[in-house]
């Protein structure tokens, strides 16, 4: 059995392959570095498997809490990792674009899932999923609802911010002058698929474009960036857990070339 | 003689010391003190013996001692925006306290500023002339927006030379001696010469340079280049490297191997030094060149000061997209580079602002993988440790990915 865990800023996820390099188990749970979310989620994962940890034979550690983690025989970045799981899902893209709690990342790939070229968020959190986080809260609404609520706009409202403080400010003054929620929440969307757009253009990038990361699960996201990026952007399956699936195939691999 | 051989590390320290004491004393004796933009023309400062002192490089030194936010909350206190150049922020507000524990460094009496580096510095100047009272001496050098500086720029610049030495001498009182300036002439380029060879010898694979032992070397190129003793100094480091290439050695100590070959775009982060040289050391990579050292690898001919005013407006700074694309890719050849780090560095608007294309079309024409991370030369509030690890990490990821496509194991 192969492990992969993800250490995110606010969830930890795990995928486990076995011998066949089939998924076994995958888990989720919404606490991140720091906290005993791991093992929560490990042990979900080990149950879901029907394993002991004593099967494991291998197990790479990714994610923002990669550094700090010890129970892992290799860390491997974030980029490589999104990128291996996604070829292990979806052989054909060529650009992958994650959109994580912290950063923002667009992914160019080769058939074997190898990064060839990536660009990242600068180091504020504008085009990240902590922009959208922002964006719910002055809303005043979940952060799974920010989809719905966006896919009800009638009317465009442009939050032309990069910075997602000032934008925050914005966006209140765009509800006090009386526009919609759902005009509003359509705006964030957009802001993020442009600070995004402007990344995949920065590589390079080319279709096939797939989505990785939590944000893959908000599809108005979805839809604005396939709009922003004039391809259809498809979310690959299990987004969120694209990275733990990469880090899982990344032990198979690494535990087979050790053996030879 | 029978005296030990000095180290270029001892050589390093000694006249970084007496560069400033020689200030320190100049303006004790009531001479004339400058304060000069880094690629200004030494030149004429040295030969009619005007002590000088440069606060790009006194900002770094006082970055590298994690001193800067003192200076920088001066110098936003009074009402400088965080989006100028730090460089900028940190003398503005030395010139205001006074004294830093990195070191200290006289007032001027006047200062010394040519744009060939950016604009930033010519209001920088400029304020520092009206605060201080006291004038400001200007070489202007036309950007070079093409292959060549063209013939009308050097006339004007050569104009603009002789006017600044009638300045200087209305400042000082003294006359220009023309063959003391023939021999700082003679010196500086054989200083530039033993900087730029010491430099190359990180061409050999692999580097027996260590490339941030490049950044602090380039103190001595930056404030002494007119000094017999930093043509020692480089001929020193020149042949120590020499010899330590000859012998197999690689950049750190026995067993640690250098990995990945990597070109260092822009500035050092002075108040990150530590961590940003760590960091890829950690993972085997060396910076084995960069865009700028080059700058002062300032060269012309004998006597030549046509030569002179052009070499001091074709460096890299002063020039054209294409010239940074051309340069970089022959840079990728020379020393068989892995990868290329771009420090998106948020003082240096001159720097930063053409690099996404530069990025963009190095990459076209070379194919080496590239990263670039958030940092700053002096400002320590825009570097961010895990971010440039990531970056870093996924960055080798990508060179070993490629290494073992090209059939390395
Ligand atoms: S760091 Fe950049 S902005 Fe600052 S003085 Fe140098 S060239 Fe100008």
């Amino acid at each position: 059995m192969f492990v992969g865990i993800d250490i995110g800023s606010s969830s930890s996820k795990v995928a486990i392959l076995n011998e066949n390099k089939e998924l076994v188990g995958l888990a989720v749970e919404n606490l991140g570095t720091g906290t005993n979310g791991i093992q929560i989620v490990l042990d979900k994962a080990f149950t879901q498997a029907g394993v002991t940890p004593e099967d494991i034979k291998y197990t790479v550690v990714t994610g923002y809490g990669r550094m700090t983690y010890e129970g892992a025989d290799t860390q491997i970045t974030e980029i490589s990792c999104h990128a291996k799981g996604t070829a292990f899902f979806n052989c054909d893209a060529k650009t992958i674009i994650d959109i994580g709690g912290q950063d923002a990342k667009v992914i160019k790939i080769d058939a074997a899932g190898n990064v060839s070229n990536f660009n990242m968020n600068e180091k504020c959190a504008a085009g990240t999923g902590r922009f959208l986080e922002v964006m719910a809260r002055v809303l005043d609404c979940k952060l799974g609802d920010l989809s719905d609520l966006a896919k009800a706009s009638k009317k465009d409202v442009s939050i032309s911010s990069v910075c997602t403080v000032f934008a925050e400010s914005e966006v209140i003054s765009c509800l006090s002058a009386g526009e919609s929620i759902s005009d509003v929440a359509k705006g964030a969307h957009r802001a993020v698929a442009r600070r995004v757009a402007g990344m995949y253009n920065r590589v390079s990038g080319e279709p096939p474009v797939v989505m990785t990361g939590g944000v893959a699960l908000n599809a108005d996201m979805i839809t604005c960036l396939s709009d922003e990026l004039k391809t259809t952007v498809t979310p690959v399956s299990h987004p969120q857990l694209a990275g733990a699936v990469g880090a899982a195939v990344f032990a198979y691999e690494k535990y087979h070339k050790a053996k030879k | 003689m029978g005296e030990e051989r000095k180290s270029s590390k001892q050589l390093l320290a000694e006249l970084q010391a007496k560069h400033y004491a020689d200030a320190q004393q100049a303006k004790a004796e009531g001479k004339p003190v400058a304060w000069s933009a880094s690629i200004a023309m030494q030149e004429i400062l040295e030969a009619m013996d005007i002590a000088v002192v440069y606060p790009e490089n006194h900002a770094a030194a006082i970055g590298a001692r994690k001193e800067s936010m003192e200076f920088i909350n001066n110098a936003e206190g009074r009402g400088y925006s965080t989006d100028i150049c730090s460089y900028a922020r940190v003398n503005i507000g030395y010139s205001d306290i006074k004294h830093a524990e990195a070191q200290d460094i006289p007032l001027p009496d006047f200062v010394f500023c040519c744009d060939n580096l950016c604009n930033t510095v010519l209001k920088w100047y400029e304020n520092l002339a009206k605060d201080l009272n006291i004038p400001m001496v200007l070489v202007n050098t036309p950007f070079v927006y093409d292959d060549e500086v063209p013939e009308r720029s050097v006339k004007y610049m050569r104009k603009e030379f002789d006017h600044v030495i009638r300045q200087l001498e209305e400042i000082t009182g003294k006359k220009m001696d023309p063959k003391r300036l023939e021999e700082v002439m003679e010196t500086s380029n054989e200083a530039a010469k033993w900087w730029k060879a010491a430099y190359s010898t990180a061409v050999k694979n692999p580097s027996p340079l260590s490339g941030f032992d490049m950044f602090n070397y380039m103190a001595a190129a930056v404030t002494m280049r007119g000094k017999k003793e930093t043509v020692e100094l480089f001929r020193t480091w020149h042949d120590e490297l020499k010899e330590r290439g000859e012998a197999g050695m690689g950049p750190w100590k026995p067993g640690e191997d250098e990995k990945y070959r990597v070109l260092w775009d822009g500035i050092a982060c002075w108040t990150n030094l530590s961590t940003t040289f760590k960091t890829l050391k950690k993972y085997g990579v060396n910076v084995v060149c960069s865009t700028y050292p080059d700058i002062w690898n300032l060269r012309y001919g004998s006597n030549d000061l046509d030569g002179l005013v052009k070499a001091y407006a074709e460096h890299y700074a002063n020039r054209s997209i294409k010239f940074s694309v051309d340069k970089m890719s022959a840079l990728a050849e020379e020393f068989q580079l892995d990868g290329i780090l771009y420090h998106s560095n948020r003082s240096c608007k001159l720097m930063d602002f053409r690099q996404y294309e530069i990025q963009r079309q190095v990459e076209a024409r070379t194919g080496i993988p590239y990263v670039s991370f958030d940092g700053d030369q002096t400002d320590p509030r825009i570097f961010s440790d895990a971010q440039y690890e990531t970056r870093i990490q996924a960055l080798v990821e990508v060179m070993e990915n490629k290494k073992n496509a090209k059939g390395g194991k």
